[in-house]
């Protein structure tokens, strides 16, 4: 039976949710001291392949099979035994904890049943400096930055399984510097022969870490390859089942008159949050706004949403002095944001498409004027379709949906009150291919219909595809505002680099 | 850790303060006797506290250890003075009974998926509407075993008495520290209290934990209520009313944070002395009524909150914490 050398494979697994086929017969086999990419469109399957593999879900057919040995995972725990271990896009540790004990939760060495926690964390040491952290053990684990988390969870891992890692998007909160320490921790671990299987919507790390790569489309495996004899076109093709081009095609644009000027801010800034900025933003125009994770984008946005509330400057809406000490000022402005953080700060998960949708604006027009529920579906139904947000019903909980589709619910959500300029805080981060060219088309509309917008990104191929003007931030600073034929990753890369004195770690 | 251990230091740092402006006022309260008769006095509110611990490092809450307290009071009179049962058999079936009661608290709360608050709600009426089904009236329990315990203390230099209920408090804190900070068990409270998904992904038995969570819980209120029949010598249906919210009150101001997470069986331990100290003081005093307990507690737990909520909010990537709080 060990003819196949794979150290976890998966055999013709169905998983079926109500009447919707998450997995079709999939087939998927990982070879010791390889990296596997899964790749696939948001809700292409990856996860529900995951979960199976690592038995937070039960196949309903098929077989999970370790070293060609057929098994059943009853739960993650149990096939941490196997020697699989999984890293998740969020960090699923625990803040409240020290970092010892996120390392060695439920593993903890004990004398006398008491747990050994000089032990603990002195053990916890080494397995850092393997890793290239040295930080106190002891410390809790909230305290440190969301990569220094994320390796540890991927220590954690490694640690407690030691056959099989899976990585669920782990890169998509840590910047480049962060990123290339990843990939040295990932290649010494396949070099000790490990299996890897590594989930990303950067091809571009596909192609810098991976040895094969798994292509699932709808449900269906669509075709596994070896990395040497594709190309990225093969595998965007293969991903959407169609061809696609990816051309930035912006220059164009640049030729554009600016609108007249919207919103002013000068001097505007909020101690311990951001240094005071100046910018000036036109109708029709979008800003981006480029930086590593940490260095003030988020906090920017959120001064200019007012959701914190400036305490230096001021800002003029068309040109009249006001003050936007919350979202609600803000609302009533014309503004609109889609956070960072979609669940936790954007969708009401519990709630449905549709009313997700009118929420602000419902917000916008207050308690006693209530939207009647055939109001409601006019506008869900409106934007739904402006939108192509797929889902089968308006009425279903937004949870339910992907998350490029949950972005398309907030941006409809923010249109809908008809705003007059529109944050995104990473509006792309964690959507599939196709999603992304949609959520930036859109982008390239609203601008078209002369709204302003502030997009913050850190893809740097992508704000540079939309953005009028880019400004950089870094260490909660704008240092500088790129112009023309100035907005080039090269460019904006140096900007961010020039004088760095260390990512956030 | 030092962001919770906060908190604690402030819950001590009150109690030294407001025992030593007591003992300036009346000096009495500096004495063996005083200090004798706090543990006593708060013996069934501590050994009910350390449960509460627990529960709300769990991130949950038990509204039921007050009526667990009275049926246990109930259910042991009964059986020792009507059934003529040796009281340590009426214990250990108390008990039982107890773990039973808790465990199915945690099943209900961890397999409905259920908030804690609803099922032990159910749990407290369900406690004491069965303690006066089976009687209305006061059941005194005379048994020598009684008397044995009530004689059995440490007498301490200055008329003190450490008496056998106030040592077994000590003893449950003891315990319940050792359980919490230094267990694997432990470990997995804190973790569940943290973050339930996370913990469930690392491989903590969450459904194993909650179940023995609320299970300790129970336990420990029927300990509480072995010790009040023990310190009143009955058992009376509508015995310790209201006993899981003073429980909570010390829980909190000992510097656990109410949603769970964060916090120390030895800040229970001050926080239960820092009520049995307001107690003391008005007893001491006299001429206010003691309803003052109330609101002296009252606004040591709103001073507390607010504390809690300025230290989590005020360390910047603890964000998550501060929101759940």
């Amino acid at each position: 039976m060990s003819e196949t050398g794979y150290v976890l494979e998966a055999r013709g697994v169905v998983k079926v949710f109500g009447n919707h086929v998450a997995l079709d017969k999939v087939n998927f086999g990982l070879m010791p001291g390889e990296v596997h990419a899964l790749l696939g469109e948001n809700g292409a399957g990856k996860s529900t392949l995951i979960k199976v593999l690592t038995g937070a879900y039960q196949p309903d057919g098929g077989e999970v099979l370790v070293e060609s040995q057929p098994v059943t995972l009853n739960n993650p725990q149990h096939a941490q035994t196997y020697g699989i271990g999984t890293v998740y896009q969020e960090v699923n540790l625990l803040p409240n904890r020290s970092v010892a004990e996120n390392l060695y939760l439920g593993h903890q060495p004990t004398r006398y049943g008491f747990v050994d926690r000089r032990r603990m964390e002195r053990d916890a040491r080494t397995v850092l400096a393997r890793y290239g952290l040295d930080l106190d053990p002891g410390s809790e684990l909230g305290t440190h930055s969301v990569a220094v988390q994320q390796i540890v969870a991927i220590a954690r891992a490694v640690e407690l399984s030691g056959k099989v890692l899976i990585l669920d998007e782990p890169t998509a909160s840590l910047d480049r510097n962060e990123v290339e320490r990843l990939f040295d921790v990932v290649r010494s671990l396949k070099a000790q022969g490990l299996a890897v299987v590594f989930i990303t919507h950067f091809l571009d790390q596909v192609f810098a870490i991976a040895d094969r790569v798994t292509v699932l489309r709808n449900g269906r495996l669509i075709e596994t390859r070896a990395l040497t004899d594709v190309t990225r076109t093969d595998v965007v093709r293969l991903m959407l089942g169609k061809d696609i081009s990816f051309s930035g095609a912006t220059a164009l644009e640049e030729a554009r008159p600016a609108g007249e000027v919207l919103l002013d801010f000068r001097n505007y800034g909020r101690k311990r949050s951001v240094h005071p900025f100046n910018l000036t933003i036109h109708k029709g125009e979008v800003i981006g706004v480029a930086g590593l994770l940490g260095s003030g984008r988020t906090e920017m946005a959120r001064i200019m949403f007012g959701a914190d509330p400036a305490d230096e400057g001021e800002v003029r809406v068309a040109g009249q002095k006001t003050a936007i000490d919350n979202p609600t000022d803000a609302i009533s402005r014309g503004f609109g944001f889609c956070p960072e953080d979609r669940k936790a700060e954007g969708i009401f998960g519990e709630l449905s498409v549709r009313e997700n949708i009118v929420i602000a604006l419902q917000g916008k027009l207050g308690w006693f004027s209530a939207l009647n529920r055939d109001e409601q579906m006019e506008i869900a139904g409106r934007f739904g379709e402006a939108m192509d947000i797929r889902a089968a019903s308006l009425d279903m909980p937004v949870k339910l949906l992907s998350g490029g589709n949950q972005q398309k619910v907030i941006l409809s959500r923010w249109l809908a009150t008809d705003p007059a300029f529109l944050i995104l805080d990473e509006p792309t981060r964690g959507i599939d291919v196709g999603a992304h060219a949609e959520i930036v088309r859109t982008i390239n509309r609203l601008r078209d219909e002369g709204l302003a917008l502030v997009v913050i990104s850190s893809e740097l191929d992508e704000v540079v595809a939309y953005s009028s003007r880019i400004v950089v931030m870094r260490d909660r600073e704008m240092v500088a505002e790129l112009h023309g034929e100035n907005i080039n990753p090269g460019v904006i890369v140096q900007a961010i680099a020039s004088n760095q004195t260390g990512a956030s770690a | 850790m030092s962001r919770s251990l906060r908190p604690l230091l402030a819950t001590a740092v009150i109690f030294a303060i407001a025992y030593g402006l007591s003992v300036m006022q009346f000096p009495g309260m500096f004495s063996t006797r005083v200090l004798g008769n706090f543990l006593t006095d708060n013996a069934f509110l501590g050994i009910t506290a350390v449960g509460m611990t627990f529960v709300i490092l769990s991130g949950g809450i038990d509204l039921s250890v007050g009526a667990v307290i009275g049926f246990t009071g109930v259910l042991v009179a009964v059986l020792i003075s009507w059934m003529g049962l040796h009281p340590l058999v009426a214990f250990a079936i108390a008990l039982i009974v107890a773990a039973v009661f808790g465990g199915l608290m945690g099943l209900a709360i961890h397999a409905l998926e259920v908030p804690s608050f609803i099922v032990t709600l159910a749990g407290m009426f369900l406690a004491r509407g069965g303690a006066s089904v089976i009687t209305q009236d006061s059941v005194p329990i005379n048994h020598p075993f009684y008397d044995w315990i009530s004689d059995l203390l440490i007498r301490l230099p200055g008329g003190g008495r450490l008496s056998f209920i106030g040592l077994l408090m000590i003893a449950v804190f003891v315990v319940g520290a050792l359980v919490a900070h230094r267990t694997r068990f432990g470990s997995y409270v804190y973790a569940l209290g943290g973050n339930t998904v996370s913990a469930s992904l690392m491989g903590v038995p969450v459904a194993r934990t909650t179940v023995a969570v609320y299970m300790l819980s129970s336990v420990l209120a029927a300990l509480a209520g072995i010790v009040f029949s023990l310190y009143t010598s009955a058992g009376y249906p509508l015995a310790a009313v209201g006993v899981e919210l003073d429980a909570i009150s010390a829980v909190v101001i000992g510097g656990t944070l109410l949603a769970g997470g964060y916090g120390f069986v030895l800040g229970t331990f001050i926080g239960v002395m820092l009520l049995g100290l307001v107690q003391t003081y008005i007893i001491f005093d006299g001429t206010l009524s003691s309803w003052w307990t109330k609101i002296v507690i009252g606004v040591l737990l709103f001073l507390f909150i607010v504390l809690q909520r300025l230290i989590f909010a005020a360390s910047a990537p603890g964000e998550k914490v501060a929101e759940k709080a």
